[in-house]
């Protein structure tokens, strides 16, 4: 692990606040897209 | 047009609503702040020019839905719209009558509750001058926020979230106006920049309110 | 309902659908790459690791307002031309923008707090930002606030458009409110106000990363969109039936 100086608390949390946004995002992103698919398909295969 | 003004104004004052409760919220407002950041004269007088200006901005808020909400409801909004009259035209004369009948009140209003805050006689020209200036160009965007949100049925809310974001430079020079005006600095530049901006959005702003206005009645 | 007898969102399926595996695998590359590389950085004399914010601050910025250009630039030819795909492109790029805008000033705060001493500073950088996150915010309540998607989609692009001037009006506005504590552009052109290359690098690979990453998210997004008005459409046939 890297030395972080006395500012590692600061550094890892930008990192971490960056990276749950952008998780957060990116999960939302593809789950609606799956949702959106199934439900297209489904009523692809119905119709 | 002078048709259209008249019945505006003619309805403002009748209904009795928009008229004296604009006026009614500002003082409430102002009356509000002293008891949030103490009684103070060194405490208010700083940040007077800012809670009278962002209350004017507040209050005139308040009435921008009813500008064609009512017409909307009862059709008389159609009317408008394929009236001789181009809509650009009747949007302005709306954002006028909602101008004469919220803004102006409240700048008489400014001076006396300007006592209440302690803001110095000499920034007293000046704050009327700024909201002079300034207040047109919060009516006619008002206007253009109350074209867009017009057929929503929660739009008041949303009404408010679209239009403060586009009242932000207004009150930064508005504000500027009066507080140089107080501490004696040049109020002439401010000034210029609030006058650019408010002739700008009463030239333009009606043609993209009246835009929104076309596709809400759609 | 005759999204879907227009060639193009079709034709967008078939072709987005082709490169998105290709952007995704560049973007995740390169974000990773460039926010790891960035990571391992050596400290600056002056600010420690603090530095190593930078690599998420500002490729974070930089795509806050890209992607509002990106939405006005959609935002126009939806007015223009009707191609439906666009009007939903600056919708399914609206979120993303207001992240981006969000992690830059969350960074923004985190990084200000040991180097300023304070989480927040009215600074005009930073109020500008805070600012372009309500238009954000108003632009995306407008969109879900609308049922009627093609309205929808005009009066967000009206609203864009207006919103775009004031943005920029706002900027200067700001500017003469209040001079600040930020450094100025962090990436100049000029020699010997440059960054150094180790940090410069890094620096690049990571605004590679974040626009590739904008670009598979709009991808994904305007997808989920298209296929959402298939389903409507669909289902409004099926109940007309």
């Amino acid at each position: 692990m890297i030395d972080l100086g006395k500012y590692a608390g600061t550094v890892l949390a930008a990192y971490g606040v960056s990276a749950v946004l952008l998780i957060g995002l990116i999960w939302q992103s593809v789950a609606a897209n799956a949702r959106a698919r199934k439900a297209l398909e489904k009523q692809e295969k119905n119709g | 047009m002078l048709a259209l003004l008249k019945r505006d104004l003619v309805l403002a004052t009748r209904a009795g609503g928009g008229f004296g409760l604009g006026v009614a919220f500002f003082l409430i407002l102002c009356a509000l702040v002293p008891f949030g950041v103490g009684p103070q004269t060194e405490a208010l007088r700083p940040i007077a020019p800012g809670i009278l200006w962002v209350g004017a901005l507040l209050a005139c808020l308040l009435s921008l839905d009813r500008i064609f909400a009512l017409d909307h409801e009862d059709g008389s909004l159609d009317l408008l719209a394929t009236a001789p009259l181009p809509l650009e035209g009747g949007v302005a004369v709306k954002a006028l009558a909602h101008w004469l009948t919220t803004s102006l009140p409240l700048i008489v209003a400014a001076p006396v509750f300007g006592l209440l805050l302690h803001l110095p006689g000499k920034a007293v020209p000046w704050l009327i001058i700024s909201l002079l200036v300034g207040t047109p160009a919060l009516s006619v965007l008002g206007a253009f926020g109350a074209a867009i949100t017009v057929g929503l049925r929660r739009g008041g809310l949303l009404l408010s979230l679209l239009v403060l974001p586009l009242y932000i430079p207004t009150l930064i020079f508005g504000t500027e106006i009066v507080r140089r005006g107080m501490e004696g600095g040049d109020p002439i530049t401010p000034m210029l920049f609030l006058a650019g901006i408010s002739a700008a959005v009463v030239a333009l702003v009606p043609f993209a309110a009246a835009a929104a206005l076309r596709v809400n009645l759609r | 309902m005759s999204i879907w007898k227009y060639a193009n969102p079709v034709k967008f399926m078939r072709s987005s659908g082709a490169i998105l595996p290709w952007v995704v695998a560049g973007a995740g590359l390169c974000t990773i790459g460039g926010v790891l590389w960035g990571f391992l950085t050596p400290q600056d004399y002056k600010q420690g690791s603090t530095v190593k914010i930078v690599f998420l601050h500002v490729p974070a910025a930089m795509m806050a307002i890209n992607i509002w250009v990106m939405m006005l630039v959609a935002s126009l030819i939806w007015l223009v031309r009707r191609h439906h795909v666009s009007a939903l492109a600056a919708k399914a790029a609206a979120p993303v923008g207001a992240i981006m805008t969000l992690i830059a000033l969350a960074t923004g705060a985190i990084w200000g707090q040991p180097m300023w001493g304070s989480w927040w500073e009215w600074d005009p950088r930073l109020t500008s930002f805070l600012i372009l996150f309500l238009f954000y915010v108003g632009y995306i309540a407008l969109w879900s606030a609308i049922d009627d998607a093609d309205s929808a989609a005009d009066l967000t692009g009206v609203l864009c458009l207006v919103g775009s001037v004031f943005a920029l009006l706002s900027r200067y506005a700001v500017l003469f409110w209040n001079q600040g504590l930020h450094q100025g552009a962090s990436l100049s052109v000029a020699p010997g106000e440059r960054m150094s290359a180790v940090y410069r690098y890094p620096l690049y690979l990571s605004m590679l990363g974040f626009l590739l990453l904008f670009v598979a998210l709009v991808l994904i997004r305007t997808r989920t969109e298209i296929r959402r008005r298939r389903l409507i459409a669909l289902q409004a046939k099926e109940a007309r039936a």
